[in-house]
């Protein structure tokens, strides 16, 4: 029998992964497929708990978060691919127009 | 209260009127005498209506609230007609008629655009005088009692192009502001004494002797201090003779006839109100008396015709103000018509002389009487209305005031206005004998002037003779009281003037520079002006400069030290600082997690 606590721990080392991608990667497309990793360790923890502590409402929420990442996904891919059209690149660290 | 003051009111709507559309519609301005004669119609309407008033002997007020408060309006605007007020409004709007008819003449060469100027200038002040003479109170007589100030210095500075004549415009604003800080300070502090602005409501007060207020003489002082500035008394008198730099008419309309009179006219109007504080009535007759004497020692040797009469100018305001503070204010505001009258008429002939010569240095006249015998024919009434003879103007009102002053026991500036009264009827023939008479100094082809400067200059004359037989046959009630040796002693007096002057400038007996030897010390001072004008500026620059230059200096290395060090820094450490906006989101992102980092370890470590 496997315990809460390893799906916890894989959680958090999906979320870390996750987080480092963020934060590491130069590509855009990247940086979403991190963002995705990052939900889908939450996505774990969500279900988890809701099997362990016996309560359905955290596989509703689970199924409320993929949905919104779809969505997510979407609109930030086609920001990208606006992005491309414009600068002509998707490197996140040429995209510093806020930049002092 | 009756509601029929139309006719007042009409007499104040109308250079009103005149002033708005001149200074609104500038292409009427810009055109010159147009313009004059709109001023003119507009004022000659209003003289008419003011005569109407004045014949009427209208008696009536009328108020309308302003500034309104919980318990009803704090103070009002109105008219408030009584005889006082009505021999006023005549005295403004005739002389400000005939100057204004003078001056189409004597500012005729002036560029168009200027003249318009001028007649807008003159007809605010019209407008401005009469508002203060109509004044119910103190507030509304306070906001004229400025803007009289304003045209005053406007027309002063009307040849602004000159130094001294903007220079003479500034000091006489700054010099007559002096007292008026001194004027709002005591009208102030009166209203929260007793609550109310109003003159009707004061006076009533006083005759109930409910006016015991703490520091009613402190009070009236400071109300008084306004006169002194603005009728040019001791020790602010230092302005008056440096407003000669204005043109001549503007001379004899407002620093001769009513402006620098309204100081006379306010303490008259608040007569009952002084009469409470005795010991501020014998301040202003001695101060009054003493401006007297010391303007005319000044005047005995100045060179100048029109700071001649300047000094005169203060010097008989002084007598008005010695008989307003002896108690005799009806004396007082006699003198002050009369001398309204011939001191208008002395100096638009001076002006006349002036036009003609080209110069003010009564010394470079000499012989004018031939080439100006009307010119000097007027001046010399106006010169025997001021010296005191009988039966011209001046010799009643000036016996009045003299009598006045004796029956109040003030024996000290009796005696003060009595020499004032013979160095008076001195330096007034010293001018006549130098200017008029004598060897002929003038270049050029001296003439008589237009008749439209004439015009004026005999209607003021014959007026300055009329005033006079009617004072002599039954107006005389003012001075019945006097002693009987009074009439003689005056009479007296000036003939000694008289005297004098002609032996020492016609028939050359006595030298005058020899007379100013013995006289060392006294001609020295006089000449100097006492060295006042030499103080004032002492003052003004050691102690008003010195200190605004270290308030300046506190000003700006101090309190804008400290500003300009907080910005300084706040500069720098944006500039430091703004390195941290990189542009790129993934910084952003690892501050949001290295913060929620440091969130989690503070919850674990410290959060128990």
């Amino acid at each position: 029998m496997i315990g809460l606590s390893s799906y916890l721990v894989l959680a958090a080392l999906m979320f870390s992964i996750g987080l480092f991608g963020v934060l590491t990667r130069r590509n855009a497309v990247g940086i979403l497929l991190g963002i995705e990793l990052m939900l889908n360790a939450v996505n774990i923890n969500l279900v988890a708990f809701a099997r362990f502590h016996g309560d359905l409402l955290g596989l509703v929420f689970t199924l409320f978060t993929i949905s919104i990442t779809v969505a997510e996904v979407a609109v930030g891919l086609a920001i990208v691919i606006v992005i491309f059209r414009v600068r002509r690149t998707v490197e996140a660290d040429r995209l510093d127009l806020l930049r002092w | 209260m009756t509601p029929d003051v139309a006719l007042p009111l009409l007499v104040l709507a109308l250079p009103f009127a005149a002033f708005l559309l001149l200074a609104v519609v500038g292409p009427l301005r810009r055109t010159g005498r147009p313009a004059g004669l709109v001023s003119i119609a507009a004022i000659a309407i209003s003289f008419a209506a003011a005569l109407t008033v004045w014949a009427r002997e209208l008696v009536a007020e009328r108020t309308w609230g302003w500034i309104p408060a919980d318990g009803g309006p704090i103070a009002t605007v109105g008219v408030l007609v009584d005889p006082l007020a009505n021999a006023m409004l005549v005295l403004v709007t005739l002389v400000a008629l005939l100057v204004q008819v003078y001056s189409l003449a004597y500012l005729g060469d002036e560029r168009p655009g200027a003249l318009g100027r001028y007649y807008t200038y003159q007809s605010l002040f019209v407008f401005s005088m009469l508002g203060l003479v109509l004044a119910p109170g103190f507030v509304q007589m306070f906001v004229f009692w400025e803007l009289v100030g304003l045209c005053s210095y406007l027309l002063i500075g009307f040849w602004y192009e000159r130094p001294a004549a903007a220079r003479a415009a500034v000091k006489a604003f700054w010099i007559t502001k002096l007292g008026d800080v001194g004027f709002i300070v005591g009208i102030v502090l009166l209203w929260s004494a007793t609550g109310t602005f109003e003159f009707t409501d004061l006076f009533e007060k006083a005759q109930a002797n409910a006016l015991a207020v703490p520091g009613l003489a402190t009070i009236m002082f400071l109300i008084y201090l306004g006169a002194v500035g603005k009728s040019a008394q001791f020790p602010l008198h230092v302005w008056l003779p440096d407003a000669m730099e204005g043109p001549t008419p503007v001379s004899a309309l407002i620093h001769a006839a009513t402006m620098v009179t309204a100081g006379v006219y306010m303490v008259t109007r608040t007569e009952p109100l002084f009469a409470l504080v005795p010991e501020v009535l014998t301040l202003i007759a001695w101060v009054g008396a003493f401006t007297a004497l010391l303007a005319a020692t000044m005047a005995c040797v100045e060179g100048d015709i029109k700071r001649v009469l300047a000094y005169s100018t203060v010097s008989q305001l002084g007598y008005m103000m010695a008989a307003a503070g002896a108690g005799a204010s009806p004396a007082g505001f006699l003198h002050l018509l009369t001398h309204g009258l011939f001191k208008a008429l002395l100096f638009l002939a001076a002006g006349a002389v002036i036009h003609a010569v080209g110069t003010n240095d009564i010394f470079r006249m000499g012989g004018l009487f031939r080439a100006m015998p009307q010119t000097a024919v007027v001046f010399v009434v106006g010169t025997l209305a001021l010296a005191g003879v009988p039966p011209l103007a001046g010799f009643f009102s000036k016996e009045a005031v003299l009598g006045g002053v004796w029956e109040a026991h003030l024996t000290g500036p009796f005696l003060m206005l009595a020499l004032t009264a013979l160095l008076t009827a001195f330096y007034m023939f010293r001018v006549v004998f130098v200017a008029f008479f004598g060897r002929a100094h003038a270049g050029g082809h001296p003439h008589e002037a237009p008749w439209l400067m004439r015009g004026p200059l005999w209607l003021l004359a014959i007026l300055t003779l009329a005033v006079g037989i009617r004072l002599a046959l039954g107006g005389g009630e003012a001075h019945e009281e006097a002693p009987g040796w009074l009439p003689p002693l005056s009479v007296g007096l000036a003939t000694v003037g008289f005297v004098l002057a002609w032996a020492m400038y016609q028939r050359g007996a006595v030298d005058p520079a020899r007379v100013a030897a013995v006289l060392r010390p006294l001609d020295y001072l006089a000449r100097r002006r006492y060295g006042l004008d030499g103080l004032y500026a002492g003052v003004y620059r050691g102690i008003i400069l010195g200190l605004s230059r270290l308030i300046g200096w506190i000003d700006r290395y101090l309190v804008d030290g400290i500003l300009n060090a907080l910005t300084a820094l706040t500069l720098r450490a944006g500039d430091a600082l703004r390195y941290i906006q990189s542009g790129r989101a993934q910084d952003y992102v690892y501050g949001v997690a290295f913060g929620v980092l440091l969130l989690f370890v503070w919850a674990q470590l410290w959060r128990r």
